[in-house]
């Protein structure tokens, strides 16, 4: 017999008092059971009832599923009929596919966003002024740390997944069959999954349990509800990303693996992040060849995973992959069957707020819409000063690497890709090491280190500022984008500090 | 310069720019540019049809301009065809040297 | 202004009506670049691009490269006012397509030449190659490479002439007899002998063994029509360690000789003749273009 007065130090050691007896036996078997007990929700308005959902609150969304998204729609639609108002929508990033976000913002039932990137239409409402309050830009490891650190609350999560069992552990892909929709890693999910107060995983797919592996685990999920049609798979991925035929961008990567052969950072067991554009993708084709001649191995790549990268992983170049975004079905096939292709989340990828694996890069290889002779960068907004763009992991990915190299045309048709001053400093020129453009390398002279070793490989190095020259005398002097006072977003470094606003176009001027 | 008849060149392709060229009696010379960079460079490539225009003595013409970032160069050259094109005229006048 | 003497291991063709790829022309590292009035436009077009390619003359920077354009030939009715245009413009070098006789040559230069008097140019100014095409052609080689001062070199066109053959391009056994006249002609005349186009781009292996067997017989370079051949075609006349130690030892031996005051230079015992020393020269330069990894641009 156990009294707990005799036990010295109960206090300390535990307050649930003595041993009562245990639950009720269980028989059904395990088949029944996952009948009967689950989290299953008949429909999604009954599994939004259940989270207590207010107006004013906020709702969370990622954005794995690009521009082939139904979910956000869905969702926000289904808010609106509930009559729902006032609600800030945080998504990891929005697409054009989202334009009809635009009548919810109307009509109130969105009065808030946050988001790494705006496309399409919807970004272009934004910039004429569409929103009262201004929207919020992260970076994928700002967004990350802002849920961390309760910056960014999260009411409900509405997480789109393409396999969950009625538990609720969910993944991007399934090992049992997929249903026609796949996206490979669900990182950017992950951190809303272990933040949010109430998660909602919708998916297409409900299999068996255990639904193994899973990107989410059961018990950060609350409700799971099935619908027959969570996205279009052609707006998810494409069957693999090719590399560019382009001779411009092809001589723009060229030279950008020159250049880091030449800096030191390709070293046997080297770590490097490629872009998904054109020329900063087809830099790994000749980092590859490099790697092959010198018998030289990357212990891992990083960040959002292509079929290139998974290639070289199968080709026993690259030793382990760490997914956060696959951007192809070749990424999520490999993230299915290779053992050391490993999904990591958005905390993990690149906060700021612990050692993240941005910073274990050498080298990152990134694109840019602007930039400037401060070596500033935009990806946000084009030389209208219309939202086009996305943070994505810019920021994070060029602070954390030892050496950031931008790869961008010196011009886009007419338009000037170097140039005086950004619209929209994205990314500071203090993180900011190389700009390769296909008229020639220009290094921060912060890093004159790195400007030797480029010379001394045989490679010419021109100043930031003969580059923007060379573009202005090709194309000319643009006429300065006019802008309202009014402030239609707010630009968050990774730390979440400001780092540069948005303002609303004037298109009467 | 007499314009006879509706004269085009150029493509729609990116770097070029497509100029249609059609006489009129009065009104002066008026253009018309559509351009995807129309609010970076939009008063720049009006002004440069405007000159070639001025520079073949044209005084009446609608001249509709599609544009697709192409260099001033590149409207210069569209311009002279479809203004040549639109007077029916093989006599080219290529300028003189000035450079040398 | 031309330059007679100077590298012309690749000339890139670049179609003359076309706007991005003029702008663009001179970033991939051909020597020189030739802008193309001829095949690769269609005869509607033909106005077009002659305006185009001399605004784009008179008005882009195309850095060290050799500026070329093809012109219509003038039998067509297009060639004198693509002349008209693009000597006004200033261009380096016109090339002169399907070349059968000296007295193209002639007819051509006699038109380039009014054309400079009339603008204001002095005369001699621009630069011309001949691109021999045909059967008749090949034959009169010797004549044309020697018709006018002009001339930097000559060029053979293959596709039209295996069709004068009355064969296809196969193995390159085809057009032996024309490059070797057409080199000979050439190096009679002192003037460059250039190679004609490998049309499959995508068939590199192909495209540096025909490059190689270029190399091999003498000529100076090989026309490109895509910038992803010429890397590869200047590897190829990139010239080996090997040689290149021993051309660095034969201009060594020569300076020494010099300083001494001898005028016999000898290496490893032997006596070193003057065509050694020429070749031992053309070497090193050829060496030194090569090794600029990127030619540095006036910016």
């Amino acid at each position: 017999m156990v009294t707990l007065k005799d036990i010295p130090h109960i206090d300390e050691i535990s307050n649930h008092g003595l041993f009562g007896g245990a639950a009720e036996k269980k028989t059904a078997t395990f088949r029944q059971r996952y009948h009967q007990q689950n989290k299953v929700v008949p429909s999604l308005e009954e599994a939004i009832r259940r989270t207590g959902l207010r107006d004013g609150m906020t709702i969370s969304f990622h954005h794995h599923f690009r521009n082939g998204d139904h979910i956000v729609n869905m969702v926000v639609d289904k808010l609106a009929e509930m009559g729902y108002r006032n609600l800030t929508l945080a998504a990891s990033s929005l697409a054009a596919v989202h334009a009809p976000l635009i009548k919810h913002i109307k009509n109130g039932v969105i009065t808030h966003i946050e988001t790494s990137g705006l496309r399409g239409e919807l970004a272009e409402e934004i910039s004429r002024g569409l929103m009262d309050c201004p929207v919020v830009f992260r970076s994928h490891g700002g967004r990350a740390s802002a849920i961390r650190s309760g910056e960014l609350h999260i009411d409900v999560a509405f997480l789109g997944a393409p396999s969950c069992d009625p538990y609720g552990n969910a993944n991007g892909y399934s090992r049992d069959d997929d249903n026609g929709i796949a996206c490979g890693s669900l990182g950017y999910a992950r951190t809303d999954a272990k933040y949010a107060d109430n998660v909602i995983i919708i998916t297409n797919n409900l299999v068996a349990y255990p639904n193994a592996p899973w990107a989410i685990p059961e018990y950060d999920v609350d409700y799971v509800v099935f619908t027959e049609d969570i996205g279009d798979p052609k707006g998810i991925m494409s069957g693999a990303t090719r590399y560019t035929k382009d001779p411009k961008e092809l001589l723009i990567a060229k030279t950008a693996a020159n250049v880091i052969e030449a800096t030191g950072y390709l070293y046997d067991g080297f770590s490097m992040q490629m872009g998904s554009g054109g020329a900063s993708l087809a830099t790994a084709r000749f980092l590859r060849q490099k790697m092959i001649d010198q018998n030289i191995h990357c212990r891992f790549a990083l960040g959002g995973i292509t079929g290139q990268i998974t290639a070289m992983h199968e080709e026993g170049l690259i030793d382990r992959i760490l997914d956060v975004q696959s951007f192809d079905l070749d990424a999520a096939l490999s993230l299915k069957n290779n053992h050391f292709h490993h999904q990591i989340g958005a905390t993990y990828y690149a906060s700021h707020m612990i050692s993240a694996a941005v910073d274990q890069l050498d080298f990152v290889i990134l694109s840019a819409l602007e930039i400037d002779t401060d070596f500033n960068v935009n990806v946000l907004t084009g030389s209208d000063g219309v939202i086009r763009g996305a943070i994505g992991g810019h920021p994070d990915t060029a602070e954390g690497a030892s050496l950031s190299v931008v790869v961008a045309p010196l011009t886009r048709g007419r338009i000037p890709t170097i140039v005086k001053h950004v619209n929209t400093v994205v990314t500071p020129g203090d993180v900011v090491d190389v700009v390769v453009t296909e008229q020639g390398i220009a290094v921060n002279p912060r890093r004159a280190d790195l400007k030797e070793k480029i010379e001394a490989a045989g490679l010419h190095v021109f100043t930031i500022e003969q580059l923007q020259q060379r573009a202005e005398a090709l194309v000319g002097v643009p006429e300065p984008i006019r802008y309202k006072d009014r402030i239609v977003g707010v630009v968050m470094y990774r730390d979440n500090t400001i780092i540069d606003v948005v303002r609303e176009i004037d298109e009467n001027a | 310069m007499k314009l006879i008849t509706t004269g085009s060149a150029g493509t729609m392709e990116s770097n070029d720019i497509m100029i249609t060229v059609e006489p009129t009696d009065e009104g002066g010379v008026q253009v018309e540019l559509t351009s995807s960079v129309y609010q970076q460079f939009g008063k720049q490539i009006i002004a440069v049809i405007r000159e070639t225009a001025a520079a073949y003595g044209v005084e009446n013409a609608l001249i509709t301009a599609v544009d697709k970032g192409a260099l001033d160069c590149t409207v210069r050259a569209r311009v002279s065809t479809a203004l040549m094109r639109a007077a029916d005229c093989r006599d080219y006048v290529w300028e003189v040297r000035q450079d040398v | 202004m031309y330059k007679k003497d100077r590298l012309r291991r690749s000339m890139m063709f670049v179609p003359g009506n076309n706007p991005g790829m003029i702008r663009d022309a001179h970033i991939y590292g051909a020597d020189s670049i030739m802008f193309d009035l001829e095949d690769s436009v269609a005869y509607s077009e033909k106005d077009a691009a002659r305006f185009l390619v001399y605004n784009a003359l008179k008005t882009l920077h195309f850095g060290t490269k050799e500026t070329v354009v093809r012109i219509n030939d003038l039998s067509s009715g297009l060639g004198v006012e693509d002349l008209e245009a693009v000597v006004r413009a200033g261009v380096q070098v016109v090339r002169l397509p399907k070349t059968d006789s000296a007295q193209d040559v002639i007819d051509c230069e006699r038109e380039i030449a009014r054309i400079e008097r009339e603008a204001g140019i002095p005369v001699g100014s621009t630069g011309m190659m001949a691109a021999i095409e045909s059967a008749r052609g090949v034959l009169n080689a010797v004549e044309i490479a020697r018709a006018s001062d002009r001339l930097i070199g000559i060029a053979l066109g293959a596709e039209d002439y295996v069709t004068d053959l009355k064969t296809t391009r196969s193995d390159g056994i085809e057009l032996l007899f024309a490059r070797c006249m057409i080199l000979n002609a050439a190096r009679a005349a002192g003037i460059a002998a250039l190679d004609t186009v490998f049309s499959n781009v995508n068939d590199e292996e192909g495209f540096i063994a025909e490059a190689t067997l270029i190399k091999k017989l003498g000529f100076d370079g090989k026309s490109v029509i895509n910038p992803r051949q010429i890397e590869p075609l200047h590897k190829v006349f990139m010239p080996s360690e090997k040689d290149l130690n021993k051309a660095r030892a034969i201009m060594e031996a020569i300076a020494e000789a010099n300083a001494r005051g001898s005028g016999v230079a000898s290496l490893n015992g032997k006596m070193i003749d003057k065509p050694v020393v020429t070749r031992a020269r053309r070497l090193l330069e050829l060496y030194e273009a090569g090794s600029k990894a990127d030619e540095v641009e006036e910016l």
